[in-house]
């Protein structure tokens, strides 16, 4: 079984990386670049088949050479057999459907069409959740690469290995939320859901992702980043430099607007336990809650 | 269907059994998948401290984990003494001789870290032979085929099948209850240990308890400074903290209604611990534990089909007065089980692996030392017999006071003897009455007085790790005549105390107020004393559920 995880670097949102200016932007050279978070639980789903069918993992993106860093993190903290990171000038500035075609381009290029392609629900940054399926639309019109179904907000998932023929369960979000169960044919496309959780009921299989998660974190703390991560730029990939990048990509951006702070409606006031009537006070506001009023 | 896993071997449990039960089967090449349920190996255990490596015993820990004293033991202890408590006269015995008594060497352990150790050990080696060690997997039963024993139910995983099952899930055995092996039905087969770990830096250690550095000092306590509860206290240093605890008889516990934690803050607060404490008390972890008295429950024959128990699992726990040893027989037990399988299947027959280890544990004198015949004798000795009474008089008036200062030298030495010590009655008097009279006789009152305030209750909970999931313990009957007494027995419930597990409630049910118990398994230590004293239904927490601790 081969697969290919697609993943973004993005910035680190969380509380104590991430670092803003007054008004509101985001200060991207103090903000460190991690692995998108949703990449990871995609990358997850691909470890399980390979704990449970063998095979091989490949982690793949597009981005300037840092995310090689980020491919490296995807191989410490879940597993990655190797990396392979598609970086040229030329790419930059791109919308999703220029990244998509250059990712199927990309996947084109490995050396085995995968029989799953991995992808993570939305970037912590973009968060438009279009790059996965949309480059599988580019896969379906690229006439070396095999027309795969693609299956979104993937929450569990069995492959038959006798059948090849995937299983997977889908959150369908509505009104009420409904679990669709969907099986297909192999090669597919998949998107993972964050709510995605890797199940290993069989205890060979636990030992298996053991020996995996400790043999590819051996392999990321000892990785050269210059010699064991494949860069392709736009000639290796024989990409027109007008259809990737800022030139080939159709979207306009007209403006970026800050979202404003909401004001508080709410007014504070301190009042110290030994201050008498501020507490009475507070007893008297507080005696109408207390009521249920 | 897929079918179900099959390993050659399957150990519940990886604690020092469980572990030298692994070591043992992977060294001769059997296929060992090890089950264990803490987030990590040693986040479900806890002891007092002490584990030793006897001169007979045909296994001990550091022949089967060659590197473990350096590496995951405290202190070897180097001096060992009983202080008797009468008030604040303290009367001190060295207890030299039958500490070192047929002991190779003897060291202070703190068991998360010990028992990761372990299992990091462990893994490597079951690796090599198809199988494993995983943790965050509770075993929660027995597989059976047609009534036959043939592997092992979980929570997290597929059943799994297995030509032998070992059993070494600790004291609250699920599987030893499955296979009605053991039993939860009678509070006097059960001590109840709490302890406290403290910190303390190593050069205060070195300084205040007079040993050289990296080497150690255990002390028992026992007297009136437990108001009549039958049990003592106990000290040792580790590396860079103590473990202070008490380990009471659970019948006796129950029966004073007594508080577990406030017994522990009697010894704390002692004047006699001040020498040591200084006013100085940070307290890192308080826990509890069931201990199983082998005297009474040691199985003499802990096999059914494929299924062998080892360690408190099989109750195998020696506490005779000052000698207690729990995880060197563990360790025992769990080698001859593996060589008992091991020879079983080079016979062909993995069926006898059971008789075998029955044999063993008999032949290589484990089941000696745990359910001494000596005991035998003299156990029909109890708290209500004329004999105990007329000793305990005897011992109480002035006559019996003059005996006592005669033989102070023969005193001290038969505290040091195997025999007389095999043969001690668990009895107040030998608990209390006696050490109580030895501390007022000949005892000094010690000077000093202590200064340390020991945590709340709430705080002590507070202060450990849970990552709780659904009640794994339901109260039958919540009357409070059938499990009001796990309102106090309980180490993390009291009376008046709303945080903790147990609670007595009064409830209003047609104009007549009863007394009801309710139960939050919220702050549960997993220690397994409701499950004795009161009528619940008790299973363990689901893997890498319930506490967690740090220390153990």
């Amino acid at each position: 079984m081969h697969m290919v995880t697609l993943t973004k670097g993005v910035p680190d949102f969380r509380e104590g990386k991430v670092s803003f200016d007054e008004d509101g932007h985001l200060e991207r050279g103090k903000t460190p670049t991690v692995m998108n978070p949703n990449d990871k639980v995609a990358l997850q789903a691909a470890l399980q088949t390979k704990v449970k069918h063998g095979g091989h993992v490949s982690l793949l993106s597009m981005g300037p050479p840092g995310y090689k860093e980020v491919l490296q993190e995807g191989m410490a903290d879940v597993y990655a057999d190797d990396l392979c990171l598609l970086s040229d000038r030329e790419m930059g500035a791109a919308d999703t459907w220029a990244t998509a075609m250059t990712i199927a381009t990309g996947i084109e290029m490995l050396d085995e069409e995968p029989d799953i392609i991995f992808a993570g629900f939305k970037t912590a940054d973009g968060e438009t959740g279009h790059t996965g399926p949309q480059t599988n639309w580019c896969i379906d019109i690229n006439d070396e690469l095999t027309d795969r179904p693609l299956i979104t907000h993937v929450i569990s998932l069995d492959i038959d290995e006798d059948t090849n023929t995937v299983r997977a369960k889908r959150l369908v979000e509505g009104d009420v939320s409904e679990i669709e169960t969907i099986e297909t044919d192999l090669p597919a496309f998949i998107v993972t859901d964050p709510e995605f959780e890797a199940n290993y009921r069989r205890a060979e299989h636990r030992l298996r992702y053991k020996d995996l998660r400790e043999q590819t974190q051996e392999r990321a703390a000892a990785l050269d980043l210059d010699e064991d991560v494949t860069v392709w730029d736009h000639e290796a990939l024989n990409l027109d430099p007008d259809f990737i990048g800022l030139d080939g990509s159709p979207t306009i951006v007209s403006g970026v607007d800050p979202i404003p702070k909401g004001p508080s409606e709410r007014e504070a006031r301190v009042v110290t336990p030994d201050d008498e009537d501020g507490m009475e006070a507070v007893f008297e506001e507080l005696n109408a809650f207390a009521a249920g009023d | 269907m897929t079918e179900y896993e099959h390993y050659e071997a399957v150990v519940v449990g990886a604690g020092p059994g469980g572990a030298a039960a692994a070591a043992a089967l992977a060294k001769q090449g059997i296929e060992t998948l090890v089950l264990e349920r803490g987030a990590d190996a040693g986040a479900k255990n806890v002891s007092g401290g002490l584990i030793y490596a006897e001169e007979w015993a045909p296994y001990t820990i550091d022949d089967l984990f060659p590197g473990f004293r350096e590496a995951a033991a405290e202190r070897p202890v180097e001096e060992y003494y009983i202080h008797n408590i009468a008030g604040e006269n303290v009367k001190t015995f060295d207890l030299d001789r039958i500490h070192h008594r047929g002991t190779e060497w003897c060291d202070a352990v703190l068991r998360r870290r010990m028992d990761s150790w372990l299992a990091e050990r462990v893994h490597e080696m079951t690796r090599e032979t198809g199988g494993g060690l995983l943790t965050d997997v509770r075993v929660n039963g027995l597989l059976r085929e047609g009534g036959t024993i043939v592997g092992v139910t979980c929570d997290e995983l597929d059943p799994i099948e297995a030509d032998v099952v070992i059993a070494a899930d600790g004291v609250n055995s699920e599987l030893a209850r499955d296979a009605g092996l053991m039993d939860w039905d009678d509070p006097d087969d059960w001590f109840q240990g709490v302890k406290a770990v403290v910190d303390m830096e190593p050069e205060v250690i070195d300084e205040r308890f007079d040993v050289r550095p990296e080497t150690g000092s255990a002390h028992l306590f026992s007297g009136d400074l437990f108001d009549g509860v039958r049990g003592g206290g106990f000290l040792y240093t580790n590396e860079d903290s103590l473990s202070i605890g008490t380990v009471f008889h659970l019948d006796s516990l129950a029966d004073e209604r007594a508080e577990p934690h406030e017994l522990l803050d009697s010894l704390l607060t002692h004047p006699l611990l001040d020498q040591w404490l200084q006013g100085e008390y940070e307290e890192r972890e308080y826990a509890a534990k069931l201990v199983p008295d082998s005297k009474r429950v040691a199985h003499p024959s802990p096999h059914r089909g494929r299924l062998l128990l080892v360690g408190d699992a099989a109750g195998q726990m020696q506490a005779q007065g000052p000698i207690i040893k729990g995880m060197n027989h563990a360790v025992t037990a769990g080698g001859l089980a593996a060589e008992a399988v091991a020879e079983a299947q080079t016979r062909g027959n993995v069926r006898a692996a059971g008789a075998l280890y029955e044999q063993k544990l008999e032949d290589e004198g484990v089941m000696k030392r745990l359910r001494p015949r000596r005991y035998r004798a003299t156990r029909f000795v109890s708290e209500s017999r004329p004999v105990n009474r007329l000793g305990r008089t005897l011992v109480n008036s002035r006559l019996g006071a003059a005996g006592l200062k005669l033989f102070d030298g023969l005193l001290e030495r038969s505290f040091n003897s195997p025999f007389v010590l095999g043969m001690i009655p668990d009895t107040k008097m030998t608990y209390v009455t006696i050490p109580e009279r030895v501390g007022e006789v000949l005892g000094d009152p010690v000077d000093g007085e202590s200064r340390v305030e020991p945590p709340e209750l709430d705080d002590r909970i507070g202060d450990l790790t849970y990552d709780v999931d659904d009640p794994h313990i339901e109260v039958l009957d919540d009357s409070f005549e059938a499990s009001g007494t796990a309102v106090t027995a309980c180490p993390v419930s009291a009376e008046g105390f709303g945080g903790g597990c147990y609670r007595e409630e009064t409830v209003q049910t047609n104009g007549e107020a009863e007394r009801k118990v309710s139960l939050d398994t919220q702050p549960c230590v997993e220690c397994g004393t409701c499950a004795v004293v009161a009528d619940t239904h008790w299973e363990h927490p689901s893997g890498g559920k319930g506490v967690q601790f740090e220390q153990g």
